[in-house]
């Protein structure tokens, strides 16, 4: 591990309290670039609310959240994004009522440099943007074979394709590190594997830093260079796929004691 | 698949036809302008039916594009009505112009109407930031609330009032100073009305057709995914209720003109007439929410079907139980408000946007879908 | 001082009767999260119930209040045919913003329906005496009966209610489903079941408060519930909407307002003031006075 660099992201003793209940504490990771790391747990052990403290929609109660050693901490969700963290969603979250194109075109507003006057007055400067958003929308939705659907509505997409257009999503946002809530969720097992090698091809083509929460095990060991686990907010162990499985903790966890 | 080919082309072709159109309309109004329909019907409709039309495209922004309830929006238009007349008054008592013709009267008009978006915009920045925070059944109440707050004021300013402007202000009603227009004016400045709405909705359509749009309708459709995908939703729900609120200022100066005297209860939530913020919603959602073309065409019918149960000669001939309900038209409005969004929960029209050239492509869409769904039936599995 | 306690007394009276109103709202709000904007309207369908059983009832020699009985089960029945055929429907289909729209809607087809009906007319209608007229004098100050008995009435009826959520089986199953439908559901309670009976309650409710308004201003007409039900509403808001304790204190805090802003300031900024304070409210404390917020789960 490259330990001199920067990780991507690093957080020190994050930690989230609702009402009395703490829900996460001392949250510590580092991931650094071009690294897959699966952050696995029973059902209710945190994962979620560690993504969600990541990206702004919680403020942590404590510790503090690093990325590319800035700290992000009380930011908003659009500035994180802005920052270079995008995520998907466990319940999938797409503009349903929008085409598939403008689902990924909106995740490259805040990269957008024309302005009003450009967008009422038509200008050369926004016809070019414009022209190129659609050329980068179509290019992404290639990777997850979207193309030929790109004028659909995202919600008349069958269950799989619209895990993919998340994904597309978050990829435009032009992010550094790539938070994936379940990705697998529901779907079968072809379509788990032609998930898998989309993130193949997201970390060779983008080489970025992505977080995986995951339920199913032999994806997260197929595809995850590193693991960490939680259990009742707490990390209970972190460390090389094949040390994970054969971790007592983890075990207990899972299987109960 | 989209491309800018096909839309530059769409462009043209509707803006060809409107030239068309409006060259025809006014070679007609140059012709017919002193004679009796056309200066005593045709004309004044023409000046309410282009108010209405900016009023419920630009409530649109909010209720179909962003998704927000907003039931305050005759308050935007009262500000821009009593702006505009105010304005208009000092202009004239300050000696700029003294009668209701010459270029600089013409220049004072437009800087009203302008003046007048613009300070509804300003409260619309106001009414926006409680959208930070509320969303939904809550921010609906709020709107509503502001509304009413700002009708209030006026109501209580010493200078404007609720009897029309008559008070304090000026000696009369605006027939005869600042910006009100008889039936003649109205004839010889239809151009205003209509040059108004044309820039309006061209600002609105470009608005939609941007990033802008784009952003809004995340917001609506999802706005936790919307900030998950880089966008400030604060940003994009304060300007879009202050860009809608800008129309809606401008609508209000257009009737400030056309009507002439100005009273508070017209801009209520709701009341008697049919001039009110549901009425407002009302056409919104006929047309569909997510459509400016169909706010438009929803505008005008209702303009029509209401002056023909007004004015209509038909009505006469029908037995008097049916005039008594049209002596209420909103009770007929309310029923079909109801069926429409029962079985149309998005508008008669949904997001479906008319366009010349694509009428051939929708007409071709219609009967490709309607072939797939009687095959479907058929039993065999169509993807569309 | 006498001015304060005339306003207070009046603040009291107005808040009893918003708070009345506002309970009807926050039931049903409770339970399908729908601002049923028509209810103000079962108040004025409530007064002209009054109006024209008032006399029937003192034909067969009954006493005066038995038609507030009769206004009750009207309005009790508009309320639960309102749900069956505008709401529920509208509730499959659509969004929680279709469903505003709806509410929107039934409030003015009732308001014009009245209006359109030949016996009813937009004319306002003169109502009876229904409380003994008069009152006591404490200190200066004349206290009227009327004020007495909307009080005492409303507080009666709002303890009665909150027993009933809190200890009845019924009670229990409304509360069940506004917390969660499915669980609900799972648990054998008939949900539609229970919602219809909610807005026969609340819409009954209302035709207690019509009772108490025609007691202060002894006149019915069409557009009657319109601001009393959007302040009403306005209290439920500021209480905590779907919390009943919540609608008491939000309908004494908006009529006190009221009466206070109409003692000191003027009584055509007391709406302002009203809404001013439920803006202020809402935008420091999104969930009301009383509620507990819950953010959107992600």
């Amino acid at each position: 591990m490259p330990e001199t660099k920067i990780p991507v992201l690093e957080t020190k003793k994050l930690g989230i309290t609702f009402g009395g209940l703490k829900a996460v504490q001392d949250f510590n990771i580092q991931i650094y670039e071009g690294e897959l790391v699966g952050l696995i747990g029973p059902n209710g052990a945190g994962k979620t609310t560690v993504f969600n403290m990541l990206t702004g929609v919680y403020l942590p109660t404590e510790g503090s959240v690093l990325l590319n050693g800035e700290v992000l901490n009380g930011k908003k969700t659009h500035q994180f994004v802005a920052a270079g963290v995008a995520r998907t969603f466990q319940n999938i979250r797409l503009f349903k009522d929008m085409s598939v194109i403008d689902n990924v075109k909106t995740a490259f507003t805040k990269d957008i440099q024309y302005n009003m006057v450009d967008a009422l007055f038509r200008t050369p400067k926004f016809w070019k943007t414009e022209k190129e958003l659609t050329e980068k929308a179509l290019d992404l939705l290639d990777i997850f074979h979207l193309q030929e659907k790109a004028d659909w509505l995202a919600s008349s997409l069958p269950y799989g394709q619209q895990r993919k257009l998340e994904i597309a999503r978050a990829l435009a946002t032009d992010m550094k590190l790539l938070l994936l809530d379940e990705p697998a969720a529901g779907m079968n097992p072809t379509e788990t594997a032609e998930l898998l090698e989309c993130i193949n091809t997201i970390r060779n083509r983008f080489g970025v830093a992505i977080l995986l929460i995951e339920h199913d095990m032999s994806l997260v060991l197929n595809v995850c260079q590193r693991i960490q686990v939680i259990d009742y907010g707490q990390t209970i162990a972190k460390g090389l796929p094949e040390e994970i499985v054969k971790n007592p903790k983890v075990i207990a966890a899972y299987l109960g004691e | 698949m989209k491309n800018k080919s096909v839309t530059a082309k769409g462009y043209l072709l509707n803006t060809a036809v409107l030239a068309v159109v409006l060259i025809v309309f006014f070679t007609l109004a140059a012709t017919l302008g002193s004679t009796g329909e056309f200066k005593l019907i045709l004309a004044p409709s023409l000046w309410q039916c282009c108010y209405l039309v900016i009023l419920s495209a630009s409530l649109n922004l909010v209720l179909g594009f962003l998704g927000q309830l907003s039931l305050g929006h005759c308050g935007f238009m009262a500000i821009g009505a009593y702006a505009a007349a105010l304005l208009s008054l000092a202009a004239q008592r300050a000696g700029i112009f003294t009668d209701k013709s010459g270029p600089v009267f013409v220049l004072v008009l437009l800087g009203c109407i302008l003046i007048a978006g613009i300070l509804a915009a300003l409260v619309g920045l106001l009414v926006g930031i409680p959208a930070l925070r509320l969303k939904g059944d809550y921010l609906a109440i709020i709107t509503l609330g502001f509304g009413m707050i700002i009708v209030n004021i006026i109501n209580n300013l010493p200078f404007a009032g609720q009897n029309g402007l008559a008070e304090g202000s000026a000696s009369a009603s605006l027939y005869k100073n600042g910006l009100g227009f008889g039936t003649a004016s109205k004839v010889t400045y239809i151009w205003v009305p209509i040059l108004l709405t044309l820039l309006s909705m061209t600002m609105m359509f470009m608005f939609i057709r941007s990033k802008y749009g784009r952003a809004i309708r995340a917001i609506r459709d999802d706005e936790i995914a919307a900030s998950a995908s880089g966008i400030n939703t604060s940003f994009y729900k304060v300007f879009t209720f202050a860009y809608s609120a800008f129309f809606a200022g401008m609508a209000g100066a257009l009737y400030a003109c056309a009507n002439a005297t100005l009273s508070t209860s017209s801009f209520a939530f709701t009341n008697g007439g049919i001039l009110n913020s549901t009425f407002i919603v009302v056409m919104v959602v006929l047309g569909g929410m997510g459509s400016l073309t169909g706010s438009m065409v929803a505008a005008v019918i209702m303009f029509i079907v209401n002056y023909q149960i007004k004015n209509g000669s038909w009505v006469d001939a029908l037995p008097s139980a049916v005039q008594g309900i049209f002596a209420y038209p909103m009770l007929v409005y309310a029923i079909v408000l109801i069926i429409v969004i029962m079985f149309r929960p998005k508008g008669i029209f949904g997001s479906y946007e008319f366009s010349l050239i694509h009428l051939k492509r929708d007409f071709l869409n219609h009967r490709a879908k309607a072939a797939a769904q009687k095959a479907e039936k058929k039993g065999a599995k169509v993807h569309a | 001082m006498s001015t304060f306690i005339q306003a207070l007394a009046v603040g009291l009276r107005l808040g009893s009767i918003y708070a009345l109103v506002a309970l009807g709202y926050t039931m049903v709000y409770g339970i399908i999260r729908l601002i049923n904007f028509a209810h103000g309207d079962f108040i004025m369908v409530g007064g002209y119930t009054m109006i024209f059983t008032i006399p029937l009832v003192l034909a067969i020699g009954l006493p005066v209040w038995v038609s507030v009985i009769f206004a009750i089960a009207i309005c009790a029945a508009v309320g639960m045919t309102t749900e069956l055929v505008a709401y529920r429907p509208v509730r499959k289909t659509g969004t929680a913003m279709t469903a505003l729209i709806t509410a929107i809607a039934v409030s003015l087809f009732l308001e014009n329906l009245a209006q359109a009906l030949p016996f009813i007319g937009p004319n306002p209608m003169v109502a009876s005496q229904i409380f003994s007229a008069g009152g006591f004098s404490v200190s200066g100050v004349t206290m009227e009966w009327t004020t007495i008995y909307t009080i005492v009435i409303s507080a009666v009826v709002m303890v009665v209610l909150y027993q009933f959520t809190q200890r009845t089986r019924l009670g229990r199953a409304m509360r069940c489903v506004s917390e969660d439908k499915e669980a609900a559901t799972l648990m054998g309670i008939n949900v539609n079941h229970t919602i219809v009976l909610t807005f026969a309650i609340g819409s009954g409710l209302s035709a207690v408060a019509g009772l108490m308004y025609i007691g202060q201003y002894p006149k019915v007409f069409t557009t009657m519930g319109v601001m009393l039900g959007l302040k009403a509403f306005v209290a439920a808001v500021l209480g905590g909407i779907g919390i009943i304790p919540g609608a008491m204190l939000g309908g004494l805090v908006i009529g006190l307002v009221e009466s206070f802003t109409t003692a000191y300031v003027s009584s055509s900024m007391a709406d302002t003031f009203v809404f001013l304070i439920l803006i202020v409210v809402l935008i420091l404390k999104p969930a009301g006075i009383m509620g507990k917020n819950v953010g959107e789960k992600v």
